[in-house]
């Protein structure tokens, strides 16, 4: 290439204009088919619940109610009216926050689900830290090592990490550090008013559970993006500059190994979420998985709606906010698919 | 066959797979790689204790035993009994059985579905593709377990239900893979050449584009069977599988939970049964993968 074909400074700021111009264009399509998505997940769930046998009221009442009865909170509840308006109802509810009563106990759901989102946020944060700790080292090492005795013994420990699942470590770290060490509490959740190290020490082996797993599958993805960006060329020259093996991977292998990584943990992210509602259970937390289930169980249907939505709304986004990261961090990605 | 097509169709052989692979033996392939033949052997146990248990188990898995309650291994029971005296092993191989044929079963609707659509999508490239894709992308952002809660929650808890659920939302894993490597295949010049004797879609599709992505969609149901198995243990220790009393590895789980303190060997058994199963699937998947195709050996 010659010294005058080489862009020139005005050519990059250029190029970096029409980057950002694209990368706008890319989350206005994005944020288009998000929100048909979510509708037709609305539209999915909300039929699925409301279509199948089984009146709610019937339920509620128990099989003893009289017709009328049954009539008269059928009416109260809204249901007698065209599913069409159900649906409308609801998702205006939604949309505008106002998430309904519940069927069961007459009470708003809105307050119910953020006192449940102060202990699944925090759970889901807590899986993710803990998740980031030990795919990272473990990743790299058995990276760096992967031709080595070390790197297989390491890549193997990931693959029982994988299969083991994370309702089933739960209970083992209940074994270990609540019924033999009695260290840690074994189950139940200290609210975060009544005392914040008692609330994150409920929390502590809830959120081993769940990263622990996630941390495996993480570590296999940037194993392979490492051993990849070890082959490649511009690492042999950082090298050829003078730089230290370390040197030149901290310096330039990590950012462009983290590129595939990202996309993955934009799937681990979700993973943890739904993970939340499995490992609540193992623990009796009082989170938004356990008001799911709970819901299920009592068929407060509009509750199971909500939460469901809510979940659903949450997983996409995630993704979304992974998928444009993606596109920031690397420039090279197309922003057409 | 004609002379003609048996030409046209001999290079489809060589062209998917390595010179020399091709022609020795499915086994001797397996055995070929030592993360597919661990695997191979793992599952083949769980078959096998599965279909045994169809006919006999040590004791009956239903058959309480009033004062043999958390009764430690013994030789009359290996792996003990649990808080009604029931014999650990016999429940857990009948739980092999109910385990193993509800994710089957899944992995079956997700086939079924999933493979005909990546089709369908990959020959009709217009519209009719890009809905079925856009239909196997919203029902990819949709969590499984979420759908199967929401499932069970219209429909109630039952091995159907937990069965369907995870069926449904896997449909989308075959109809991609289908996909993309359909259109692989149909982009290569022998389809082009069958095209041009005059051979209908269908028949391309059956003699052309199936055989050759077999090998892919074979690696893809054991590593989807590892995930069907820890969903199904997932939901039935929710509550929202199989219902008591039938022993189910998620359900056994559950209930052992309730007697840490007096046995805490009981979560032991099926948390290991649903270990091992899952390793198994996830080596023969990721082996077979390795060996069908090599450009990704190494890489994960």
């Amino acid at each position: 290439m010659l010294i005058a074909d080489l862009p020139k400074a005005n050519d990059i700021a250029s190029r970096r204009r029409a980057h950002v111009h694209e990368l706008r264009r890319f989350l206005v399509r994005r944020l288009a088919t998000l929100v048909i998505t979510l509708f037709l997940a609305s539209v999915l769930v909300f039929w699925i619940l409301n279509i199948l046998p089984g009146k709610p009221a019937q339920v509620i009442l128990g099989t003893q109610a009289t017709p009328s009865a049954v009539a008269a909170l059928t009416a109260k509840l809204g249901l007698n009216r065209p599913l069409v308006d159900q649906y409308l109802h609801w998702i205006h509810g939604l949309l505008t926050l106002h998430l309904g009563d519940s069927y069961i106990s007459s009470q708003p759901i809105a307050p119910v689900i953020g006192a449940a989102l102060e202990v699944t946020g925090p759970l889901v944060l807590g899986g993710l830290l803990v998740g980031l700790l030990i795919a990272i080292p473990l990743g790299i090492a058995s990276a760096i090592h992967h031709t080595k005795r070390s790197g297989v013994v390491l890549s193997g420990l990931a693959q029982v990490g994988i299969a083991v699942p994370n309702f089933v470590l739960g209970i083992l770290l209940i074994i270990v550090f609540a019924v033999d060490l009695k260290v840690l509490p074994a189950s139940g959740f200290t609210t975060w008013s009544t005392s914040v190290t008692g609330a994150l020490e409920s929390l502590v082996l809830p959120a081993i559970s769940l990263g622990l797993v996630e941390g495996a599958i993480l570590a296999r993805y940037i194993r392979t993006s490492v051993v990849e960006v070890l082959g490649a060329d511009f690492l042999r020259t950082a090298r050829a500059k003078g730089l230290r093996p370390n040197q030149a991977l901290v310096r330039h292998g990590l950012r462009n190994a983290s590129i595939p990584v990202l996309t993955v943990l934009g799937l681990e992210l979700s993973g943890l979420i739904i993970g939340a509602v499995v490992i609540e259970a193992v623990f009796t937390l009082p989170g938004l998985g356990s008001l799911l289930l709970s819901s299920v169980a009592n068929r407060d249907l509009i509750t199971v709606q909500d939460i469901v939505m809510l979940v659903a709304t949450t997983v996409l986004v995630v993704n979304l906010i992974v998928d444009l990261l993606y596109r920031i961090i690397d420039p090279r990605m197309g922003l057409r698919s | 066959m004609t002379e003609r097509e048996a030409a046209i169709t001999t290079p489809t052989e060589t062209e998917t797979s390595p010179p020399g692979v091709t022609r020795s033996s499915p086994l001797k392939l397996l055995l070929s790689s030592p993360s597919a033949t661990a695997g191979a052997i793992i599952v083949g146990i769980a078959v096998i204790v599965a279909v045994v248990s169809i006919w006999w188990t040590p004791y009956g898995p239903l058959t309480v035993n009033t004062g043999a309650e958390f009764l430690r291994p013994s030789l009359a029971h290996p792996l003990g009994t649990d808080e009604y005296g029931r014999d650990v092993l016999s429940r857990l191989m009948t739980g092999t059985q109910i385990t193993l044929l509800s994710s089957l079963g899944a992995v079956a609707i997700a086939l079924v579905v999933g493979v005909p659509a990546g089709l369908i999508a990959a020959f009709r490239r217009g519209t009719t593709g890009e809905i079925i894709m856009r239909g196997a992308d919203l029902l990819y952002s949709f969590p499984a377990l979420l759908a199967a809660i929401t499932l069970v929650a219209a429909l109630g808890a039952s091995t159907l239900t937990a069965t369907l659920a995870i069926g449904i939302a896997s449909i989308p894993v075959f109809a991609r893979v289908t996909r993309s490597t359909a259109l692989g295949v149909l982009s290569t010049d022998y389809v082009l050449a069958a095209r041009a004797y005059g051979r209908s879609s269908l028949q391309i599709a059956r003699r052309h584009v199936l055989p050759n992505i077999m090998p892919i969609l074979v690696a893809q149901i054991a590593l989807l069977l590892s995930v069907t198995i820890l969903a199904v243990a997932a939901l039935s220790y929710l509550g929202l599988g199989t219902p008591p009393p039938a022993p189910t590895w998620g359900g056994m789980l559950e209930s052992a939970q309730n007697y840490l303190y007096q046995d805490p060997l009981l979560v032991l058994w099926p948390g290991l049964a649903i270990a091992v199963t899952v390793f198994g699937l996830n080596a023969l998947g990721d082996g077979l993968r390795d060996i069908l195709d090599p450009t990704l050996k190494g890489r994960s």
